[in-house]
């Protein structure tokens, strides 16, 4: 038994794959405890084959996210006395995602749809060019100022409930990405991109629940990124090909 | 409701699905007793009688409230997406608890005209 602390935790931690179990374990509190210092605590002290995943414990990296007393976080920047209901918590894999093992899930799913939404950048200069250069105040950079700080975390993923309900739904943090992209004055791609977000499993399906934008670790809001996917993709509706391409296009060209 | 979905957004989701899908289950039901007049007016008078009722007129206000509340939380979701955001988290969550209680200033207008 731990005789050096007064108080412990309480902390039901799954464990398995989908037919699992919950397995509780008692763990001493501490002062500026975070969620993952108790897992990682639980690893080393009472089962070494708990599967979990993290990197680089400060909120950069994006690989800690679990569900925390049903609500999805970034385990290494949320602390207990945070989350903690009468010295309990309640740790699993994050929703919407096959579960590996114990806490780990399998993200290749998500990550897939970073680049059927068009997530990947295409440059528009070679190696030899001078780089593009991006005013900082101009309307298209400044629209992008929060969500190109996603950290790919799947917090947003996990909490959207169009994502369960819709398996071809793309997910608030793919979308989020091509929202960048089509703002992006360097992507050679960025009709292309717009057409991918706006294709079937794109940008219509949300329903505007906000979940992720209330979730964000970071407080972006894919919310605000997708709507204004929808008014682009409604804009190049109306405006019908040619011109609305012609106007892309002739931005596209290298100043 | 999990944890994850208990916020105003949400709420606001929920309150739209629902109202909708109460009005377009009224619809059909609108139109049948509409189409009692093609049976001739004493159908129809028949059925005005009964709409007479106290629990027809309750259930009236309801349908009146579920339309204001649709109409509101509409506007709201119109103005999201069709209107840039003037800065990030602008999302007008204050707009929800003002949409209901317009919805009910309706309603209550509604009740002061019939009684
Ligand atoms: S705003 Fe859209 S993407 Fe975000 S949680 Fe809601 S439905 Fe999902
Ligand atoms: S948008 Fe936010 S919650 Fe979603 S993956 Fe990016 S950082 Fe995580
Ligand atoms: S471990 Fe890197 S974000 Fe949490």
């Amino acid at each position: 038994m731990d005789a050096v602390s007064p108080k412990s935790l309480s902390v039901r931690i799954w464990r398995g794959k989908d037919d699992g179990r919950f397995e509780t374990y008692e763990v001493p509190a501490r002062d500026n405890q975070t969620v993952l210092d108790v897992v990682t605590e639980v690893q080393r002290r009472h089962e070494p084959a708990l599967a979990y995943r993290f990197a680089c414990r400060v909120g950069v990296c994006g690989s800690c996210a679990m569900t925390v007393n049903g609500v999805p976080r970034w385990t290494c920047r949320t602390h207990v006395a945070k989350v903690a209901e009468a010295g309990e918590i309640t740790i699993e894999p994050l929703r919407n995602m096959p579960r590996i093992k114990d806490l780990a899930c399998d993200m290749a799913g998500f990550f897939d749809k970073w680049q059927k939404a068009g997530g990947r950048f295409t440059g528009t200069r070679n190696r030899a060019e001078p780089p593009a250069a991006v005013d900082p105040a101009s309307r298209k950079r400044v629209a992008v100022d929060a969500a190109i700080e996603c950290i790919n975390c799947a917090v947003c993923y996990s909490a959207c409930d169009v994502v369960s309900w819709n398996e071809e739904y793309l997910g608030p943090a793919a979308l989020n990405r091509a929202w960048t992209l089509v703002n992006d004055e360097r992507h050679a791609l960025r009709r292309t991109t717009l057409d991918l977000a706006m294709e079937q499993g794109g940008c219509g399906n949300c329903h505007t629940q906000g979940s992720c934008m209330r979730h964000c670790p970071v407080g972006i809001s894919p919310t605000e990124s997708i709507a204004g996917l929808k008014r682009m993709s409604l804009l190049s509706f109306l405006v019908r090909d040619h011109a609305a391409a012609d106007a892309l296009a002739k931005t596209e060209e290298p100043a | 409701m999990r944890a994850h979905r208990s916020h105003q957004a949400y709420w606001a989701f929920v309150g739209h699905r629902v109202s909708g899908i109460a009005l377009a289950a009224f619809l059909p039901l609108h139109f049948l007793t509409l189409a009692l007049v093609l049976k001739g007016t004493a159908a129809l008078d028949s059925f005005l009688v009964l709409a007479e009722m106290p629990l027809f007129k309750i259930a009236e206000w309801g349908l009146v409230v579920l339309l204001a509340v649709h109409f509101f939380f509409g506007l709201r979701l119109l103005f999201l997406e069709l209107h840039p955001w003037k800065r990030a988290g602008d999302s007008r969550l204050y707009w929800i608890v003002p949409s209901l209680f317009a919805a009910f200033l309706v309603g209550a207008v509604f009740v002061a005209g019939v009684v």
